[in-house]
Formats: C-alpha cells, sequence, structure tokens
C-alpha cells in the first residue's frame, strides 16, 4: 500500500520554524516560499501547525491560509488555535481540507464529536503529543508539549476515534527533531487500538523510517519535519522530499 | 461558464482555484439562475450521502440538476460525494440518490474479510487502471495517481460504466462516465499535475 508522507510546518510569527523536542525553534525560511517548492516537488500532503496559537490565544490567520490554498493543489491540514465549530468553518472556508485539533480537544472533547458530525469525520484531524514521564509511561501533552495531562496516549487514541475524529497524528516530544527515528513502539499500540489512519511524527529520518513505521508499525502515513529542511550535521537548511520512486522502493522490501 | 455547485458541503474554493490556474472562469453558485445559465456543471462535496442529497432539496436544486444533465445534457462532473450522490442508493443513507449512474455506494468496512481489515477512511494516493477509454481519459498520464479520501464506495451495476479502477483492500470503481455525466471518487483538485490535467480535459469537453 502507498503510504502517505507529510512535511508537517511549524509555524511561529508568520516565519517557518523547526526545533528539538518542541523547544529551541530555529527559522527555517517563508512559509509561502516552502509552499512553492514542495508544491513543485508534489508532495502527498501538507501539515501546518500554528505553534503559538494557543498559547498566545489566537486566532487561525485566514489570510495565510487563502494564500496558501490559492498555491497548493494538494491535501492541506491546518492546526494551532481552533477551538470551535465557527472557526473550523472559517479555516475550510478559506480552503483548508483538514483541521487539526489538539489542546481543545482536551479542554473539550465535544467539540471533536460537533465537528466530526457536522463537517464529516474525514475533514477532523486530533493530534496527540506524547512523553514518556520519569517511570517511562506514556503521557499525553497540551499546549505545544507545555502542559501535562493526566491521559495515556492509546485510551486518548481510542476516545477520540469514537468521538468522531477522522485520523490521529501522534508526535513523540522526545523524538520531534532528533533525526532519532520514530517511536515504533507507540505508534504501533495506537494503530492497534484504533480503526482510523494514524499518522505517526516525530523523529523521521528519511524513506526507510517511513516505511518502517508504515508498514511495522501500521501508520498510514509518516509526517517529518526535520528530515525535509535540514541537510547534513550542522542542519544547514535546504527543503527536500523523497521522489515518487525513492518511496515506491522503500515499500518493496515490505511487499 | 462552468458552475460549480455550490450546495453547502465542501471545500469548493481549492476547485475553483485549478481552474483558475488553468485559465478557465468558474463560478460557485447555489443560485438558480446561474446554474440554469451553465455551459458546464461541477458537483463538488464532502460529507454524509443523506446531508447531500437533503441539501440538494432544499436548496432547490433537484429538478434543475435533472433537467440540466438528463434533459439538456450538460457535461457534469461529480467529486468525491459529488459522484456519489448522482447513484442510486448509498449503505451510508437512506434516501434516494439522483440515480443517474445505475451505481450503488457501499461501505469498506463491511467488506473487508478476516485480517484484511483496513483503516476507514480510505485517505492517501491511489494508482488508478483505465478499464474503459472516455473523453475524460484523454490526456491522461502514465501511473497516474490521485487523492482519494472515502469511507463508501462505487460499486456499478454496468461494467461499460467504469473508466478506472483503484484497490484499497478490494477493487473499486475510481472514475464513472455515462454519456455527458462524468464523476470520480478522487479529488483531483487536490492531485497535482494528474488533477490539472482531468480538470483541464473536462473544461475543454464539447
Amino acid at each position: 500500500m502507498r503510504f502517505r508522507v507529510i512535511p508537517v510546518l511549524l509555524l511561529k510569527n508568520a516565519g517557518l520554524y523547526k526545533g528539538v523536542k518542541f523547544k529551541d525553534h530555529k527559522y527555517v525560511g517563508d512559509p509561502i516560499n516552502a509552499v512553492k517548492i514542495y508544491n513543485e516537488k508534489e508532495v502527498d500532503e501538507l501539515v501546518f501547525l500554528d505553534i503559538e496559537a494557543t498559547l498566545e490565544k489566537r486566532k487561525p490567520d485566514l489570510d495565510f491560509l487563502r494564500s496558501i490554498a490559492s498555491e497548493c493543489f494538494m491535501p492541506l491540514a491546518y492546526g494551532g488555535g481552533i477551538n470551535s465549530v465557527d472557526m473550523i468553518r472559517e479555516v475550510l472556508n478559506a480552503g483548508i481540507e483538514k483541521v487539526i485539533i489538539n489542546s481543545a480537544a482536551v479542554h473539550n472533547p465535544d467539540l471533536i464529536r460537533e465537528a466530526s458530525q457536522y463537517f464529516g469525520a474525514s475533514t477532523i484531524v486530533a493530534s496527540v503529543d506524547v512523553k514518556k514521564n520519569l517511570f517511562g509511561k506514556y503521557v499525553v501533552y497540551i499546549h505545544n508539549g507545555k502542559e501535562k495531562t493526566t491521559l495515556n496516549p492509546v485510551d486518548w487514541a481510542r476516545t477520540l476515534a469514537n468521538l468522531g475524529a477522522g485520523e490521529l497524528i501522534i508526535n513523540s516530544i522526545e523524538q520531534d527533531g532528533t533525526l532519532m527515528g520514530y517511536d515504533f513502539d507507540l505508534i504501533k499500540q495506537i494503530t492497534a487500538a484504533v480503526s482510523v489512519p494514524v499518522v505517526a511524527a516525530g523523529g523521521g529520518r528519511g524513506v526507510q523510517d517511513f516505511a518502517r513505521v508504515c508498514f511495522e508499525s501500521g501508520a498510514s502515513a509518516a509526517a517529518a519535519g526535520a528530515s525535509f529542511v535540514f541537510q547534513g550535521k550542522h542542519r544547514a537548511v535546504l527543503i527536500t522530499y523523497p521522489t515518487e520512486s525513492e518511496i515506491i522502493d522503500s515499500i518493496s522490501r515490505y511487499i | 461558464m462552468i458552475v460549480i455547485v455550490d450546495y453547502g458541503l465542501g471545500n469548493l474554493g481549492s476547485i475553483q482555484n485549478m481552474l483558475k490556474r488553468l485559465g478557465y472562469p468558474s463560478t460557485i453558485s447555489s443560485e438558480q439562475a446561474v446554474i440554469e445559465k451553465a455551459s458546464k456543471l461541477i458537483l463538488p462535496g464532502v460529507g454524509s450521502f443523506d446531508a447531500g442529497i437533503k441539501n440538494l432539496h432544499d436548496f432547490g436544486l433537484w429538478g434543475l440538476l435533472n433537467d440540466k444533465v438528463m434533459l439538456q445534457e450538460v457535461p457534469v462532473l461529480g467529486i468525491c460525494l459529488g459522484v456519489q450522490l448522482m447513484c442510486k442508493r448509498s449503505e451510508e443513507g437512506s434516501l434516494p440518490g439522483l440515480g443517474w449512474f445505475d451505481a450503488e455506494v457501499l461501505g469498506f468496512d463491511k467488506r473487508f474479510e478476516g485480517d484484511k481489515q483496513l483503516p476507514v477512511p480510505n485517505m492517501g494516493w491511489r494508482n488508478v487502471e483505465i478499464n474503459r477509454q472516455s473523453k475524460l481519459l484523454t490526456d491522461i498520464q502514465e501511473n497516474p495517481r490521485y487523492y482519494f479520501v472515502h469511507s463508501y464506495f462505487l460499486n456499478a451495476c454496468n461494467q461499460e460504466d467504469v473508466i478506472l479502477t483503484a484497490q484499497y483492500g478490494i477493487p473499486f470503481a475510481a472514475a464513472l462516465n455515462k454519456g455527458n455525466i462524468y464523476g470520480v471518487q478522487f479529488h483531483p483538485e487536490k492531485s497535482h499535475k494528474f488533477g490539472f490535467a482531468l480538470m483541464k480535459t473536462f473544461a475543454l469537453l464539447s
């Protein structure tokens, strides 16, 4: 099965950033310029996350979303600061296919149910940020990794899918930006618990990892950030994306 | 003028964006007077079957669309839920469909057997195979692939109507065509060059 490979673009102050373990974000370029490059590279899908919108209690920047939607001829998902059905409608009307809800789902799980009934499950993506605690147990974090909850990610993923989320993005905070590989075990636990597509995020470093997390851990898509914007050990900024034949080749060892 | 029919469901702007990039003007409208004058129609949609059918009735478009497509034989392209609404019925709902295609819409989840369970919806890029040539496929590329998002799939009673097929655990019809009526399960407006080629061909159909 052809899995999806999804660049995740983090937005902050109208710029594009990438960090390590949700910290130390480095400026990597202008988002519109990056979108044009990804569009030329015919990427499968793009995910945009405004990492400060919820913290700063800001609404999504609809003008920005409209401008990327008019440049992009691939599926687009946006997350950041979305906390109501009305806001979801505005984001969709701006030309975005899918909205991503993270912190707001923890504060108000009914939002997922309402939004899914209204806009259809495939439009509503729930995102879950996960970190291991001192005892090695997985715990869900919200507010861009700044606030710990008492939720277990497997139970929470199941709840989100039951509420109507049509897709889940599972992001390992400790893997984020490290280029050390996904948390394959965590993803496997989540995909075993839900029947909706799961997008793995955090640590992905290339097509081998992407294929492995999809074929061995059961993810439907592999998302990555650092792998698509940094090059070499000095992390020089260079936007890259695997070719279709590289993706197909990575599948061949599993079929 | 190509009219993108707005019946309250779906991301219509992206279809218009693609047509605009190709240089073809289009209008997004739910107004009868505008749809009346359309030289071509696009019936898009994302959402549930009954909600779509109900909205076509509530917006006063049911009879008008039937006249435009069945009597005036204006070319029409259904996209995603749009093509499903053109079928006779769907397992997702209980309301009768437009019935332009002798086809029904079935759920993936009930048809996966044993350990062949795949996540639903089918979300992602799938390769398609040509089942029958059609004017809509005039400029189709090598190894065509398109972006799909759907939990229900098209099952045509008449194989002649099926122009493209795809696989998701089981084979299904990815595109249908009968006379002036065209429908695709995938999203051409989100499928890069493959989508551009198909939309351009539709825009040029006479």
